[in-house]
């Protein structure tokens, strides 16, 4: 395998062949190296799931495979119920998401109207003070709305992301006002042109958003923890980190079948994705 | 079929008015949601920081200053504050450096270039809650993997997360596991748009890959590694999941940070005024670091 890496690097500088091939061993190393120490907590988690616990710090090879500690895990707590109100709050977050900033992003980038440039600010400025530390007043908040433990107090302070203003706003603004006009002459109403025009243009947007937007929600924990107090409203990171910290004795190798259960659909999309979700945080991360 | 002159002499006005009432229209949801649950908090919890916290019958009693002072004078409150001084110092360099020698890695074609590229990343898309029961497991004095790794040594076990010397770097090093992956993604991104042309220029003129990093990569990536460091500064104090499961905080604070300290004050013994105050204190380290984003950035760079 690895002369064919120095074949290759043979092929594209011809000068220096020698000195070219022990940087790049070395350069190559470093990577694996460097890849070996990042997968070890979560191939380390994998073999003490597939294995009995009398395996969880002895290294056998042929140490006898077993599904035992995913099913203890599965009974041992509610995570069916999890993962429904997990997979509820992120799509509940993402929809609203969606709606309400393409309606404001669309506006910041299309529209003139007084007081445009402050708005926009105080939209900008939550991408440093975001609703994540005002746990303590949120909560009042929400106590006063008569909100507290229900799926849509946990969603509700992210609905209007800033981020998210300002990502289609910036892909609106690169939609060729020609078009605009062209549709506008066509008698095509404000919501219509933004949802016949501008709305399948930015769709590559939407997508990275919506990615970055699930894997943040599906991760969150303190506000989840702070508002929730049911196994009804719980969602996955909340009822993970009540089961693994009961100090009932829960065996390590149940605890990481747990682990691995809660982060286990987020992970396969990643694999399955990968390509779209590397791209996606890319194209998030630069607009 | 109108006349041309009417429509001319009657639209722009009109247009304008009803542009003005369809933009305020299309922003007001996410407006009032924004401010109802970002922009007004905010204010309300500087408002909460001048009162006591109201008990019972007892209503909130004006205070001025008082909690701030309680504040200045409390041991928790300024081990806190030092220790996410020492958090960020360390995750904020650690991470960025990480992250460029992984995008530098994987930028050009290596034997193994996607499977590298989702060794790297994965840890990014894992819940911190979770992995920190993993992490956990690997600092487990006697049994883990980090004591198994001494015992080849023969060095005597160490309880990691259960000892103050320890505690903070344990939590650290978890932290920058997890997020050097996600910064590795947006220096990818600026090594995709160095020129090619300049590789070439440097290999005619002989230069070593070590100084074509300092003298060309470096200089043009500069504007990332000022925006990676942004965001890796508010993830210093925002990231607290894995203190949750690991150390909640101790032993005896070592290894506390803000925003778990204002969870424990605001929710454990519910002082939320005391919270507030807290609070307030994060608030103005994060408008800060937003100034010094403003001012730091090439705006052009980031903001296109």
């Amino acid at each position: 395998m690895t002369t064919t890496a120095i074949k290759q690097t043979q092929v594209s500088s011809g000068s220096s062949v020698r000195e070219i091939s022990f940087d790049r061993i070395l350069f190559v190393t470093g990577a694996w190296a460097l890849a070996l120490v990042w997968l070890l907590p979560l191939l380390y988690a994998v073999w003490t799931a597939i294995h009995p616990s009398a395996y969880e710090t002895r290294f056998d090879l042929f140490a006898p495979l077993t599904l035992e500690n995913f099913v203890e895990a599965w009974n041992a707590a509610p995570f069916a119920r999890y993962f429904v109100n997990t997979i509820l709050l992120v799509t509940m977050i993402l929809s609203a998401q969606l709606v309400l900033c393409t309606l404001a992003g669309f506006a910041f980038a299309r529209l003139e109207f007084p007081g445009k440039n402050l708005l926009f600010s105080l939209v900008l400025l939550q991408l440093m003070v975001m609703p994540d530390i005002l746990i303590v007043r949120n909560y009042a908040a929400m106590s006063s709305l008569g909100l507290v433990d229900t799926i849509l107090a946990i969603g509700l302070p992210y609905f209007a992301s800033g981020f998210a203003i300002f990502l289609l706003r910036q892909t609106f603004k690169t939609i060729p006002k020609e078009l605009d006009e062209a549709a506008r002459i066509e008698g095509c109403t404000l919501l219509g042109l933004l949802w016949r025009v501008y709305v399948p243009l930015a769709k590559p947007t939407m997508l990275a958003f919506g990615l970055v937007s699930v894997s943040h929600h599906w991760n969150n924990f303190i506000w989840p923890l702070i508002i929730t107090s049911s196994t009804e409203t719980r969602p996955l990171t909340v009822g993970l980190s009540i089961f693994a910290t009961t100090d009932s004795g829960i065996e390590w190798s149940i605890i990481n079948a747990a682990t691995l259960i809660t982060s286990g659909p987020l992970l396969i999309g990643f694999l399955l994705f990968q390509r779209q979700f590397v791209q996606s945080f890319m194209r998030a991360g630069i607009k | 079929m109108a006349a041309p002159e009417r429509v001319f002499t009657k639209r722009p006005q009109i247009m304008i008015k009803r542009e003005w009432i369809n933009a305020w229209l299309l922003l007001m949801p996410a407006l009032l949601l924004l401010f109802g649950f970002t922009h007004l908090p905010a204010v309300q919890t500087v408002l909460d920081s001048f009162w006591s916290t109201p008990r019972g019958q007892r209503p909130a009693v004006f205070l001025g200053l008082d909690n701030y002072e309680r504040m200045l004078s409390d041991a928790v409150f300024i081990k806190a504050m030092i220790n996410n001084a020492i958090y960020a110092a360390i995750t904020i360099p650690a991470s960025i450096a990480l992250a460029l020698s992984m995008a530098l890695f994987v930028s050009r074609k290596i034997l193994g270039q996607g499977l590298l590229r989702m060794a790297y990343f994965t840890p990014t898309v894992l819940p911190l809650i979770a992995v920190a029961n993993i992490w956990l497991f690997f600092y487990l004095p006697g049994f883990g993997l980090f004591d198994q790794i001494r015992g080849l040594f023969g060095l005597s076990p160490v309880n990691w997360v259960g000892q103050p010397s320890t505690a903070l770097y344990a939590i650290t090093a978890v932290t920058v596991w997890n997020q050097a992956g996600f910064f590795m993604i947006f220096f990818l991104a600026a090594l995709q748009t160095i020129p090619q042309s300049l590789r070439e220029a440097a290999a005619l003129e002989g230069a070593s890959s070590w100084v074509f990093f300092w003298r060309v990569t470096w200089p043009l990536i500069m504007p990332t590694t000022l925006f990676v460091s942004v965001n890796a500064t508010i993830n210093a104090f925002r990231m607290v999941d894995h203190v949750f499961v690991m150390t909640q905080g101790g032993p005896n604070n070592a290894s506390i940070l803000l925003l778990y300290y204002i969870y424990d004050q605001g929710f454990r013994f519910w002082d939320t005024s005391y919270a507030a105050t807290l609070t307030v204190v994060m608030v103005v380290i994060l408008a800060v670091v937003g100034i010094g984003q403003f001012f730091l950035l090439d705006r052009r760079v980031h903001y296109r």
